[in-house]
This record gives structure tokens, C-alpha cells and sequence, in this order.
């Protein structure tokens, strides 16, 4: 690989991407391996600090924090990755259409875009649950559901600067079909902002997916959620603080690290801003 | 008009000066907010818990010990062959719309609730009666057909409440009762308001002019309206993790005292695999009881092994019967043919004692082998819908906190769709005995069969660990039947 094909560093993109690889690796080792079995009961052991038993302690049921975390790594990128992606197909796929099309079908697809982009997530995930019982898949499809319009809406975008480009204009002109120029023209060029956006999605997924299992629509009990740990912390905080820190702290480092990803992606994938950040 | 006036200068001065009048009104925090206000058509027990002698009054009740008192009925008197009770009414009673109480509302109150087509949910109460005679306004004479032991006790239950014919109908969403309380508002998902009845005919017997009762589900939020004040009593605190704090907290009063509620897994016995009794037991063999409090409830709580609450002298101890046993519960598993495993659901609702315990058997009941998934559910709506209704479940988690139901499973239409004919005639005979001693003898058998036949996991008997303003006086400590008897409640200056 030549130096000049290299994504620029920054130092959010540096930070970012190390948090996240570590929720990755994390969550990756969970399948394989937890310091001791996340759903085992140790009443005995119940409350316990950090360093007391375990890395992390142990929560109201005697289970390991650090082991519960660790899978709780795991189920948020498995509700979040696929619900991010889900909504980007479609969502790209709809902005795609509105900007190759224009006319009354771009008005169509914005302002219904505007419609579901109104409802908050958790109200969806609600009505979704109502619909097909809550759970994780209610939970992915929820968060699905809030991701459409946002890339419908970023795709348009920049589809439309991409539309307005003199070589579009002439593959227009020998008469390419507007769906070959979507897939082979306008796709490449948009890709960077695309996956800018799947990064930032993927922080507030992470977020929302702890939102509803807090509010008990996602991952079902016994199987850890960072947002269920919060929820069943709460009663506890006095007592033992360390059942609502770990989760916290983990939460967040992961959305930290997603956002800085992100902005450090957009930073160094977006052409405009070239040149300004340092080339290693 | 000149009773307005009168009141709002009272008002006036109770606000100008709060600092030296006692409180008079009193706001009850509760968890779960009932369905209905009428407690002879549904069995929840919040439904008891705002209304049971503080809006309705029965012919007699149970005080806070447990015990049978006269209330609507001044006295009795039984028959020698205990087939014929007579009582004699309180005279100068009147209900909330003005109307008055005498012998022909205690009728139509009873044969409404024995009527076939009724929904109360302890027709147990009315089975032995064969006729309701009320030779004058101030007596009615009940006639059975079978001696009852426990008829007076139950006659106390917020199921046999005297509702009166012109306004029964309505009384869910309005009710009208004889009580010391009358209904003032609902506010449904916050509260249900009540006011001093001015025409109360035990004069001056209450000394609150306004109780509320708060519907607040979320231990936490709780503890928090309770810190703030906006709630002066919580008789049964959400949270035991969070009792200890107010414990220690000279502005609260935290009183840990017993209920008679069971909390028990129901298992749907008409169901496979649990209309093989190997599996229930099994599945009883695998539950740590002891571990179950104390992840469940931190401890508070005591394990119980049959479905008859400590409190009553007819107990007996049958936790030993089916141990915590993980060995004998794979063996008992693989003999019904389930050594490779077996994948049930729980239906859990909200509460946190439900969740929590949910949790908890879902892994004991992995280190057995058995696969408990956890199917959340909301209490009582939902719950009522699939679970009591339809029987749509496998296995289950609720507390029953009415008092000596043991007869539950005795009944083929309840939820744990159990069929035991021995059961069935130890239960009755109890029913139908008289003599203490016998009757105590017949239960702790009815016990026995329960603990060795299994028809519900039988988990721990449900603590009140009620919480209240130091300056509230006279909530009660224990519940020998659920209720939040208001009428005694004062505030100390």
C-alpha cells in the first residue's frame, strides 16, 4: 500500500479506534472465554466489591460483574450491528432512490422519513414489542426503524452533490440507466460519509439498546445487558456502588470511542477537509 | 352554606398555622394500583388494600391480630349444630349515597356474591349457605348446609364486604360502601383519593379527614416520594435492599413484620411435563430456598415448603420434605425421561420479588439441566388475562397474600390446573370442622400432600417490610389479611 492511499491519522480517530477495538475484542472473547460463568448464582458471594471477588465484584445475585460485562459487550453490538446496518440498507437505498429520481418520489420519501424520524426509538421499540412480543429482536428492529430516516436522509445528501457532478452529467447523456449510475457512480463516491454515519449510529445504538433494556424491552433476563445491569444497580446504589459504575464507565467508553471513530473517519475520509489534517 | 363556611375557615386555619395542628390527611404509598374498587368481583389484592374497611364494611373483620371482631354486626349467635348463624345488625347505618343499611343488603350482598354467574374470588365463603332469612331490618339468619369452621373468619374478608343493591353495579369505578371513608377521585395511574364520611356511624372513630393512596411500582421512586414526603407511609416497601437505610433514619418509622402471602412458582399441572409429579419434584429438589431469600429478598422472609403461611397455629414445617437436592433432582428428571434436558418459560411479572426469584430458579434450574427461560409479563392486567384466565403458561411466579387459601388447590378451575382428590377431601373436612384441634390436625395433612405432591414450587412466605413517618400512629405492623387499615391512623403533634 502506498503512503498517499493511507487513511490520515488523528487523534480521535487513534482514540476512537482503540476503544472500539477493545469493545470488539472484548466482546469477541466473551464467546470463547469469561473469568467465571456469567449467569451462575453465588448468593453467598452476593455484593461483593471490586478486587473483593473478582475483577469487578459481584452483583445482588453472587454473579461476576467483569463476566456479565463481557457478554454484555457481546449483546449490545449484537442488537446494535445488525439494526444499524439494517436501517443503512434501507435508509441508503431510499436517499439513493430520492436523489436519482428527485420530483414527487424525493418528496415522499423525506417527508415520511420525517414521520418516523419523529418517534423516539424507545416509543417505537414499544409498539414493535407490542407487535411481535419485546425481546431482542423487537429491540433491533426498533432501532432499525430510527436508523432508516437518518440515512435516508445523509444519502440524499450527498447523493444529490454527487448527482450534480459533470461526469454524471455525461454518463446521464449517453443514456445510463440512473440505477447503474446509483451502484457504480454514486455509491463509491458517497461511502465515506456513509460509514462515518454506520459509526455514530453505532454509538447511539449501543445507547438505545441500553435504554430499552434498562426499561426491560431488550435482552431478556438471564442473559447480561449493560442496560439491565443499570436498571437492577439502582436499588442497590448505596450499598453497592460498583453495580451501576461498571456498566456506566462501560457504556460510555464504548460511545466515546464510536464517536471519536467517527469523527475521526469523517476528518480524514472527507474530501474537503483534506490536506488539513497531517499525512503520516 | 354555613357548613362550607365552616370548612373553609377550618381550612383556612389549618394552613395559616400547620406548625401546631396535627396533620389530618394521610397519603399511603402502595405498589400496584388495583383494577377495579370493588373487592367481591376480582381477586387482586390492592383492590383490599384501598378499599377493605376503609370504604366497605363487612359484618365483621379482622383486626390486626389476626382476629374475628363484630363491625356491621353488633353480635351473633351459632346454633348448637353450628348450622345456624343469627345476627343482629348495627341500626342508624347508612352507605355513602344516603341510603339505609339494614338485613336485605347483607342478603342481596351474599346472593350476589354466591350467584353462579358472580366473579368473586372466594365463592368458598358463600358454598355452605342455603339460605339467607332476614325476619327483620336488623337481623339475618345464615343457614348451611355443612358446618364451617372458619365462616365468621371468612365473613371478615373483603370478598363478603355489604355492597348495596341500588349502586353494587357501579361500585368498581364508584364505589359506595358503609366505611368511615368515602370515595372521592381516581386520577387512574396515580391515585385514588378518599374523604372523611361526615354520617359515619361509629362517630369520631377516624381521625383523618383525607387519605390518598399512591400508586408508585419503582422501588427506588418510592424511597424517593417517601425522603420527599410526598408519601407519609409505605405499608409494603419494594425494596428490602433499600428497608435497612430507614432503618437507620430517626424520621421514619421501618417496621419488618409478616404477611400472609406465599410466594410460589404455579405450575401448570395439566400440562406436560408437569402432570408427571417426578418432574415437580424435581424441579422443588433444585431451588435453594435459603438462597432464594437472601438473592430475592436480602434475606428477609422465611422458606416455606407447603402453601400455608407461619402465622397461623395449624403450620407445620414441611421444607424438609423435598430438600435442596441438585443429585436426587437430575435422577428424578432422567426417570421421567428428561436426562437430556428439558426447556420450559416462566411467566414473570414486574415485581421485583418475581423478577428477582424468576432469575434466580432460571439458574438453579440450569445447574439441574432444565432450561427456565424468563417471559416477562405486567401484573395484574396481563397476568390475569393468560395466566389465571387462560392458563396459558408453564410455570408461573406470584404471592398469594390472601389468609388460609390453602383451598386453591382444591379448586379445579384455579390457574395451577391441580387435580388431587385426597387433597380435595383433607381440605374440606378441615373446612367443615369445628373442633380447633381437628381442624388444625386436617390442615397440616392438607399441607403434607401439597409439600410431597408438589402443585407449585413452593418458595418463601412474603415479609411486610412497611415503612412510615415516625409521626404516623397506628398503621399496622403485621398483615393477617391484606389491607391498609387507615381507620386508627392519627398523626402525633
Amino acid at each position: 500500500m502506498s503512503r498517499r492511499a493511507r487513511i490520515p491519522l488523528n487523534p480521535a480517530l487513534v482514540v476512537g479506534a482503540i476503544l472500539t477495538a477493545l469493545l470488539i475484542v472484548t466482546a469477541l472473547v466473551s464467546l470463547v472465554w469469561t473469568p467465571e460463568v456469567p449467569t451462575r448464582v453465588r448468593v453467598a458471594l452476593r455484593l461483593k466489591a471490586p478486587g473483593e471477588v473478582g475483577l469487578l465484584g459481584t452483583d445482588h445475585f453472587g454473579r461476576d460483574v467483569a463476566s456479565l460485562l463481557m457478554v454484555g459487550a457481546w449483546n449490545s453490538l449484537a442488537i446494535a450491528w445488525p439494526a444499524v446496518l439494517l436501517g443503512a440498507a434501507i435508509g441508503t437505498a431510499i436517499g439513493c432512490a430520492a436523489a436519482a429520481w428527485k420530483g414527487l418520489a424525493d418528496e415522499i420519501a423525506m417527508r415520511v422519513s420525517d414521520v418516523v424520524f419523529a418517534f423516539p426509538a424507545v416509543l417505537s421499540a414499544i409498539m414493535i414489542g407490542a407487535l411481535v412480543g419485546s425481546g431482542p429482536l423487537a429491540a433491533i428492529l426498533a432501532i432499525a426503524v430510527f436508523n432508516v430516516p437518518v440515512f435516508a436522509r445523509v444519502t440524499r445528501g450527498v447523493a444529490l452533490q454527487v448527482w450534480t457532478l459533470d461526469y454524471i452529467a455525461a454518463a446521464r447523456a449517453i443514456g445510463k440507466h440512473p440505477l447503474r449510475i446509483t451502484w457504480e457512480d454514486v455509491i463509491p463516491n458517497i461511502a465515506g460519509a456513509l460509514i462515518v454515519q454506520v459509526t455514530i449510529q453505532l454509538a447511539l445504538a449501543i445507547l438505545t439498546e441500553a435504554g430499552l433494556s434498562y426499561l426491560g424491552l431488550g435482552v431478556r433476563p438471564p442473559n447480561p445487558s449493560w442496560g439491565r445491569m443499570l436498571s437492577d444497580a439502582q436499588t442497590y446504589l448505596s450499598q453497592a456502588p460498583h453495580l451501576a459504575i461498571a456498566p456506566g464507565i462501560a457504556i460510555a467508553l464504548s460511545v466515546l470511542g464510536l464517536n471519536l471513530l467517527g469523527d475521526g473517519l469523517r476528518d480524514a475520509l472527507d474530501p474537503t477537509l483534506k490536506g488539513r489534517g497531517a499525512t503520516a | 352554606m354555613t357548613k362550607r363556611l365552616l370548612t373553609a375557615a377550618l381550612l383556612l386555619s389549618v394552613s395559616v398555622i400547620p406548625a401546631f395542628a396535627a396533620k389530618t390527611s394521610l397519603v399511603v404509598g402502595m405498589p400496584i394500583e388495583p383494577p377495579g374498587l370493588d373487592p367481591t368481583v376480582a381477586a387482586p389484592v390492592a383492590i383490599r388494600e384501598v378499599t377493605w374497611v376503609n370504604l366497605y364494611e363487612g359484618l365483621v373483620r379482622i383486626d390486626r391480630t389476626g382476629k374475628v371482631q363484630p363491625l356491621l354486626a353488633k353480635s351473633w349467635e351459632v346454633s348448637p349444630d353450628g348450622m345456624t348463624y343469627t345476627f343482629h345488625l348495627q341500626e342508624g347505618v347508612k352507605f355513602h349515597d344516603g341510603s339505609t343499611f339494614d338485613s336485605a343488603d347483607v342478603k342481596f350482598a351474599f346472593d350476589r356474591a354466591r350467584d353462579p354467574k358472580s366473579t368473586n374470588a372466594q365463592k368458598q365463603i358463600f358454598a355452605p349457605i342455603t339460605a339467607i332469612e332476614t325476619p327483620d331490618p336488623a337481623t339475618v339468619v345464615i343457614k348451611l348446609k355443612e358446618t364451617s369452621g372458619n365462616f365468621l373468619y371468612y365473613l371478615g374478608w373483603g370478598d363478603a364486604v355489604i355492597v348495596a343493591p341500588e349502586t353494587a353495579a357501579g361500585n368498581a369505578a364508584n364505589p359506595v360502601g358503609t366505611g368511615p371513608f368515602k370515595f372521592k377521585s381516581w386520577t387512574r395511574g396515580d391515585r385514588v383519593e378518599l374523604v372523611r364520611n361526615a354520617d359515619y356511624w361509629q362517630k369520631d372513630k377516624t381521625k383523618l379527614d383525607s387519605v390518598t393512596f399512591r400508586f408508585i411500582n419503582d422501588a427506588q421512586a418510592q424511597v424517593a416520594a417517601l425522603k420527599a414526603g410526598d408519601v407519609d407511609a409505605f405499608p409494603n416497601l419494594g425494596a428490602p435492599e433499600l428497608f435497612a437505610e430507614f432503618q437507620k433514619d430517626a424520621r421514619f418509622k421501618a417496621v419488618a413484620g409478616n404477611t400472609e402471602g406465599e410466594i410460589v412458582a404455579g405450575m401448570n399441572n395439566a400440562k406436560k411435563p408437569f402432570d408427571d409429579v417426578r418432574v415437580r419434584r424435581a424441579l422443588m429438589h433444585a431451588v435453594d430456598r435459603k438462597a432464594l431469600v437472601e438473592g430475592a429478598y436480602s434475606g428477609f422472609g422465611q422458606p416455606i415448603g407447603s402453601f400455608f403461611s407461619p402465622n397461623n397455629p395449624a403450620f407445620v414445617d414441611t421444607t424438609k420434605v423435598i430438600p435442596y437436592d441438585v443429585e436426587k433432582a437430575k435422577a428424578l428428571l432422567k426417570e421421567a425421561g428428561y436426562g437430556n434436558g428439558l426447556s420450559i418459560t416462566i411467566k414473570s411479572p414486574q415485581m421485583a420479588y418475581a423478577s428477582r426469584s424468576a432469575e434466580l430458579l432460571s439458574a438453579m434450574m440450569a445447574e439441574v439441566g432444565v432450561d427456565l427461560k424468563i417471559v416477562p409479563t405486567e401484573f395484574p392486567a396481563k397476568w390475569i388475562e393468560e395466566v389465571f384466565k387462560n392458563k396459558d403458561y408453564d410455570v408461573t411466579i406470584v404471592a398469594h397474600t390472601e389468609p388460609l387459601d390453602i383451598d386453591i388447590f382444591a379448586r379445579d378451575s384455579y390457574y395451577f390446573n391441580y387435580k388431587n382428590d385426597t387433597f380435595k377431601a383433607a381440605v374440606a373436612e378441615a373446612a367443615r370442622t369445628t373442633d380447633e384441634k381437628a381442624r388444625y390436625a386436617k390442615y397440616a395433612e392438607a399441607q403434607k400432600i401439597l409439600a410431597e405432591d408438589v402443585p407449585a414450587l413452593f418458595l418463601f412466605q412474603l415479609p411486610k417490610l412497611g415503612v412510615w413517618n415516625a409521626k404516623v400512629q397506628g398503621l399496622w405492623e403485621n398483615s393477617p389479611i391484606p389491607s391498609n387499615d387507615v381507620t386508627e391512623v392519627s398523626w402525633s403533634e
